[in-house]
């Protein structure tokens, strides 16, 4: 968030850091920590909650007792009102011990802050401490069947009917869809207006009769996308997000959380390093005898490296006034490829092992190129670079 | 550690580029070279860019230094990238560090100050093979009556030439130790090396001439220290080079027409130049990050530097290849500027080791691969 933050004295961070050390390690069950990244170990929260046990649920009621589920959200809306550095120290000191995040969400990552910035008081109100205490599970609906990387041309419409919309349409790459409670979408409400205007950000609940989400397997074999069709599903006015016709810069705003969170988390990497998978499996005689092997592990070590370097000067200078609009970009950019290489890399260490289709590793592996085409596919950033940062004219 | 800069870096930095725009625009360092004084730099550069605080900040206030440490050097040097300014400011920034580092407190109050002022030039002479190895090192230093006399050849000498003095290592006492070695000694030669950039190399060889040793001792941190701020700033002149080559990439693609449009319209193009921006992006971090560990003591610092240095080096090398294919036939003249740009990155991609000398450091030093 880019709320003004005020310096503390070091002292004053460091006594916050002992607090919330000697509180994690009081409250964190070790039974969840470090546990293995990439599956489906996480609490999604929602209607129906599922945890994946009950420590989890412990963990989950703990953190949110604390408002530490968004602990840098602004209190009055059920934030942890933390600031940046706190909220750093918070991260760092859970990374430390391996604690998970105690509810995934894309309404953390995504609805909330584009609410917090363009939502009315009232859906300030009514959506940010649901999704502070997981009590609603979102789904995200941009992508259609016919509207991918030229999402503007989406043509899921939304017809004025007085006091709501009638919604008709599909869409495709919902994230979660067939488990969600709602669903935040784009949605053309204004069909005679251009491309980017007419369009609508409408919350729309997804338990009702107009509303149908199938999910879609993966070669990972992961089914955390769905297809989602509406059929006159209702939706209330009250429930546009900005301006009716406007969506388009809502999105936009949202999808730079998405892109940099997306390329923070895989371009950084956690977990077990390749160096550390290649001295397992190979050690350092084995490496002697694939010097090319070795080579591209170093490699990738050091582009591992300045990535986690790239996602800390975002954060110094997000909190300094000074990031580039263009980060985000990189970072979706540089860190989904380097993942998708680290990830395939990690199988060529494990040799045969790594094959295991029901293993770790070719799960990641599968799980990290449709990163490179989510969130506005590659050459969707490179486009937005070339155009925005570069100003390179437009094809004629 | 924040990676932004802070208001008195900022400060540096728009100094910096103030004063070598107007007194060290690349035309200067193109008259140099037309000059016929080749393989030289520019003393009243020196001398202005002293006066303003410039040359070694590094240097600590008690040694008569600005004491901004390396970050401002860095940030120093990649100005001095953009205009590939002539002026032995790497030689000034390692020999300081050798100095401050090894010597005794008499020899640093003696020999730092007229480093910064300008007045005096020290060239490092640390290599003895083609290819940067600090590990081997060769040349030998004896006691004499009344000193030390070294015997070996060093290569590789930044600055060298006319320097008014170089500082050297050799093995003393089955040690890797720092001499200071007199211009015009006996027993001492200095051969000019003519390389593509233009920059003043020399070729070192001593035959039992005359030198004083820095301090004493095992010498070998204050050579790692040397090293590490050495490969951190010529990281931060290549970041430099790098994006003011790409600037100017960047305007060429808005201006040359060819099949009735601007040729930065071809998404071929945009995309690659879309890249280039992105790596450029990452590596400001690196670079920055390399130079506060440096600063700060940070237990990775050294390795930061190799990461900076080996992250540079490659991005500048792919930045150049570019920078001349998207320039077309005009690109690959000597009139044309980017040619300058290429060359000096292919040295300072070289000096104190590539990317292929610093991954394979990375990969057996820290990773133990």
């Amino acid at each position: 968030m880019a709320t003004a933050v005020q310096e503390r004295p070091s002292g004053e961070l460091d006594a916050f850091r002992a607090e919330v050390r000697a509180w994690l390690e009081q409250n964190c069950p070790p039974a969840i920590r470090n546990l293995p990244r990439g599956m489906d170990t996480s609490f999604w929260g929602g209607r129906n909650p599922v945890y994946p046990s009950d420590d989890h649920k412990v963990w989950f009621e703990r953190m949110a007792e604390r408002a530490w589920t968004v602990p840098t959200w602004p209190s009055q809306y059920g934030g942890g009102g933390l600031d940046a550095a706190q909220g750093r120290v918070l991260k760092q000191e859970m990374d430390r011990i391996g604690a998970p995040e105690p509810l995934a969400s894309l309404g953390i990552m995504m609805l909330g802050p584009a609410l917090l910035k363009f939502g009315t008081e009232e859906q300030k109100l009514e959506h940010i401490p649901l999704i502070a205490r997981g009590k609603i599970r979102w789904a995200q609906g941009y992508s259609e069947p016919g509207a991918g990387s030229d999402l503007a041309s989406l043509t899921t419409r939304g017809d004025d009917n007085g006091d709501h919309f009638l919604v008709n349409g599909q869409k495709i790459w919902t994230t979660y869809g067939h488990k969600a409670d709602m669903i935040f979408t784009l949605v053309r409400t204004e069909p005679d207006a251009p491309k980017h205007i007419g369009i609508s950000f409408l919350l729309i609940d997804m338990d009702q009769p107009g509303v149908e989400a199938t999910p879609i397997r993966m070669i990972s074999g992961n089914e955390h996308f769905a297809q989602t069709f509406f059929d006159n599903a209702v939706v209330p006015k009250a429930n546009i997000v900005g301006e009716r016709g406007r969506g388009w810069d809502v999105a936009k705003y949202l999808l730079t959380f998405e892109r940099s969170s997306m390329g923070q988390s895989l371009g950084g990497g956690a977990g077990k390093t390749v160096a550390d998978m290649a001295l397992d499996t190979l050690g350092r005689e084995g490496l002697a005898r694939e010097p090319g092997l070795r080579r591209e592990v170093a490699e990738t070590m050091m582009e591992t490296w300045a990535m986690q370097i790239a996602g800390e000067r975002m954060f110094d200078t997000g909190k300094a006034g000074s990031l580039s609009p263009f980060s985000p970009n990189v970072m979706k950019l540089l860190g989904t490829e380097l993942a998708a290489r680290r990830t395939r890399l990690a199988m060529t260490l494990g040799g045969f092992d790594s094959l295991d289709a029901a293993g770790r590793d070719a799960y990641e592996w599968l799980q990290a190129p449709p990163n490179c085409i989510a969130g506005g596919s590659n050459e969707v950033q490179l486009n937005v670079l070339s155009k925005r940062a570069l100003e390179l004219p437009e094809q004629k | 550690m924040a990676l932004v800069l802070t208001q008195d870096e900022t400060m540096l930095v728009d100094s910096a580029r103030g004063l070598l725009d107007r007194e060290a625009p690349l035309t200067a360092f193109r008259a140099l070279r037309n000059s016929g004084e080749l393989l030289a730099w520019d003393r009243p550069l020196y001398g202005k860019l002293a006066e303003n605080g410039l040359v070694a900040p590094n240097v600590g206030e008690a040694d008569g230094g600005v004491g901004m440490g390396a970050a401002s050097a860095g940030l120093v040097m990649e100005q001095a990238g953009h205009v590939l300014a002539a002026a032995p400011l790497l030689s000034a920034a390692i020999s300081t560090t050798l100095i401050a580092r090894a010597a005794s407190d008499s020899q640093r109050s003696e020999l730092l100050g007229p480093v910064v002022s300008g007045q005096r030039v020290l060239a490092p002479a640390l290599d003895e093979a083609a290819r940067h190895d600090p590990a081997r090192l060769l040349t030998m230093a004896e006691k004499s009556v009344g000193g030390w006399t070294l015997t070996g050849t060093k290569t590789a000498v930044v600055d060298g030439f006319e320097a008014d003095a170089w500082v050297v290592s050799a093995m003393a006492d089955g040690a890797p130790a720092l001499f200071l070695v007199e211009k015009g000694a006996s027993g001492t030669s200095a051969e000019k090396f003519a390389a593509v950039d233009s920059r003043n190399y020399a070729k070192l060889t001593l035959s039992g001439g005359p030198a004083v040793r820095l301090g004493e001792g095992d010498a070998s941190e204050a050579l790692a220290a040397g090293l590490d701020l050495g490969r951190a700033l010529l990281a931060a002149e290549l970041l430099g080079m790098a994006d003011e080559a790409f600037a100017r990439t960047v305007a060429y693609l808005k201006e040359r027409k060819q099949f009735d449009r601007v040729i930065g319209s071809f998404q071929a193009l945009q995309h690659r130049a879309a890249r280039m921006y992105a790596r450029l992006d990452i590596a400001r971090g690196v670079v920055l990050k390399a130079l506060r560990a440096i600063d700060e003591g940070h237990a990775d610092a050294t390795w930061l530097a190799s990461l900076a240095k080996a992250t540079t080096t490659r991005l500048a090398r792919d930045v150049m290849m570019e920078a001349m294919q998207m320039h077309g036939g005009i690109g690959v003249t000597d009139d044309f500027d980017v040619g300058l740009f290429v060359k000096r990155a292919q040295s300072a991609g070289e000096l104190l080791g590539d990317d292929h000398f610093h991954t394979e450091r990375l990969a057996a030093g820290k990773w133990g691969l």
